[in-house]
């Protein structure tokens, strides 16, 4: 091997569990299920093979638990699914964001409600970025649109979660999971062997005071004080925003979308480009924070917006709240059991361009 | 222009589609051009169809997946009712004229064509297993996308190396056979052979050398 330096060509899938492993990933819970199974398949071997855990859990809710477990005892630690799995999850956590616990967890996004079917989708958009379960709280999502960022998110996404003591969540979906793109890796993280060492649950050596991780908190003004601390760190996160943009500084017409449809509607913009038409591309890359400055500036500026997501409209809301005060939004969706192609994207593109 | 060109391959399960849309991909990262490849994604079952969509890029590529081909790499009787109408104008396709009666291909110069009677060339290379290789090779040769020795110092990246040698011989012989058709076609199609021109140049005798050697 040439080393670090060594392109690999992997699955976004692969790619996502190869990021885990490098960050310091030392402990895998999960349940199997379509299209994200090639993430624990690689786990089963290299945990293992790093000295950790693997488990494949009885369910998606004890998997959840076990993350949360191994999170309260500072243990660099992962979960994955896809959406049926991943409403099963939620309650766990909701319990980790509410006690503070640092996780991974990975979404592969599937079509749904219900079980839907197993294609792309980004219907879990609100779910993602509006806490998911019970109770007042967020998560840090980041959307990868290449197998490369899926490496680099996940390889981050480590560190943020510890640095926040917060869930973070990588919502990939079909597309992202199953293509095969090269990937150059990164160095492997050593972890501080002290990471979390004043809050982890490690048994209270030399008799020092036991800690409590609770998300319970009953005694007058508890909680609000404990929603308080929340909402200063959702607050902090707001200057990690990370989004792309493409061709959006003479544009009239800015098309918003990620993941997949980031990249696929990129081209569009491109052949449009090509074409002599003024569109650009704003592509999020964190979903919550949302980067709602910098499409309020664009929309300051005048330009306008179209919103094409897999889904029948969610982060078109976001991106409505983002540019009220000057504008709106249009919206495409793209219906669950299609794969679009650039072709499909321009048509609405120059629609959206046309009306004033 | 820069280099680009999506191909969907398709066939029955088991015919190895997957396989030679991965090693065209290494070859492609081999030739430092951007790459996706992206399995069929749906509900699959074994004896049923199997296709992949390869993209090789000299610009960053936005979508893996592609509605409207500019190439096919066509395996089977199913593959072509599929995949033939959705091939773009002027788009090449290269067909297995060993299990698709050739009457079934599109006339009237929309699209280009190259038969390759793969089954038979696998036997004759000395592995009838070797029909997705043998089809990569007048692939390669028809389009001059990427050299066809870099497809061949990639086959180690996907199979084990006891059966590279009989994969490298597949590959010329399709190679061969590929240009041996497209000679005295269209102008077109001379361009794509004079881009493939030179790995074919040195094929025949070191075909022979691998098949002696096993």
């Amino acid at each position: 091997m040439a080393g670090k330096k060594e392109r690999l060509f992997v699955k976004g899938n692969e790619a996502i569990a190869m990021g885990a492993l490098a960050a310091g990933c030392k402990c895998f819970f999960g349940y199997p299920i379509t299209p994200q199974n090639d993430i624990p398949e690689f786990m089963s071997k290299a945990m293992v093979d790093a000295g950790g855990e693997f488990v494949q859990a009885e369910s998606e809710v004890a998997a959840a638990n076990m993350l949360l477990g191994a999170g309260a005892c500072g243990i660099r630690a992962m979960t994955s699914s896809s959406s049926p799995g991943m409403s099963l999850k939620q309650e766990a956590i909701s319990y980790m964001a509410g006690s503070e616990i640092p996780a991974v967890i990975v979404n592969m996004n599937r079509g749904g409600p219900g079980l839907g079917d197993i294609g792309p989708s980004q219907g879990d958009y609100f779910q993602s970025t509006r806490g998911g379960g019970h109770g007042d709280y967020r998560l840090l999502v980041l959307a990868p649109s290449s197998a490369q960022e899926a490496y680099d998110m996940t390889y981050d996404a480590f560190d943020l979660a510890f640095a926040s003591r917060n869930p973070v969540l990588i919502l990939g979906d079909a597309i992202i999971g199953q293509m095969k793109e090269p990937i150059t890796p990164r160095e492997p993280k050593q972890v501080d062997p002290e990471e979390g060492a004043d809050w982890r649950l490690i048994g209270a050596p030399n008799s020092r005071e036991h800690r409590i991780i609770k998300s319970l908190f009953l005694m007058d003004g508890e909680l609000a004080g404990q929603n308080r601390k929340l909402q200063a760190k959702y607050d902090a996160w707001k200057k990690m925003v990370d989004f792309e943009t493409f061709e959006v500084k003479d544009a009239e017409l800015v098309v918003v979308a990620y993941g997949s449809i980031g990249r696929i509607a990129k081209n569009a913009v491109r052949a449009l480009r090509a074409k002599g038409k003024k569109v650009g591309l704003f592509r999020p890359k964190t979903l919550y924070p949302f980067p709602e400055k910098a499409l309020e500036k664009l929309a300051k500026e005048g330009k306008r917006f179209l919103t094409i997501e897999h889904n029948l409209g969610q982060m078109v809301e976001d991106v409505r709240l983002s540019v009220r005060k000057y504008g709106d939004s249009d919206l495409f969706c793209v219906y669950p059991g299609n794969m679009p192609s650039p072709d499909d994207f321009e048509a609405p593109i120059l629609r959206a361009l046309g009306r004033k | 222009m820069k280099r680009y060109i999506d191909v969907i391959m398709a066939g029955f399960g088991g015919q190895g589609v997957l396989l030679i849309g991965n090693l065209l991909a290494y070859a492609g990262m081999r030739e430092k051009l951007n790459v996706t490849f992206i399995p069929v994604y749906g509900v699959e079952m074994r004896g049923g169809t199997a296709n992949c969509t390869v993209v090789l890029s000299e610009d960053e590529i936005g979508s893996p997946i592609i509605n409207k081909p500019k190439s096919l790499i066509v395996m089977n009787r199913p593959s072509l009712d599929k995949f033939q109408p959705k091939l773009a104008d002027g788009g090449l396709q290269i067909v297995n004229s060993s299990l698709v009666d050739p009457v079934l291909v599109e006339q009237g110069g929309r699209i280009r064509t190259v038969l390759v009677p793969a089954n038979e060339l696998a036997e004759k290379v000395g592995n009838a297993r070797a029909v997705n290789t043998i089809m990569l090779g007048a692939y390669v040769a028809a389009t001059g996308m990427v050299k066809l020795s870099t497809v061949e110092d990639c086959l180690s990246a996907v199979m084990p190396p006891k059966i590279v040698p009989v994969n490298i011989a597949a590959l010329r012989a399709g190679a061969a056979y590929a240009l041996e058709q497209l000679k005295g076609q269209t102008p077109a199609k001379v361009s794509a052979k004079k881009a493939a021109a030179k790995p074919v140049a040195k094929k025949k005798p070191a075909a022979k050398k691998t098949a002696a050697k096993k």
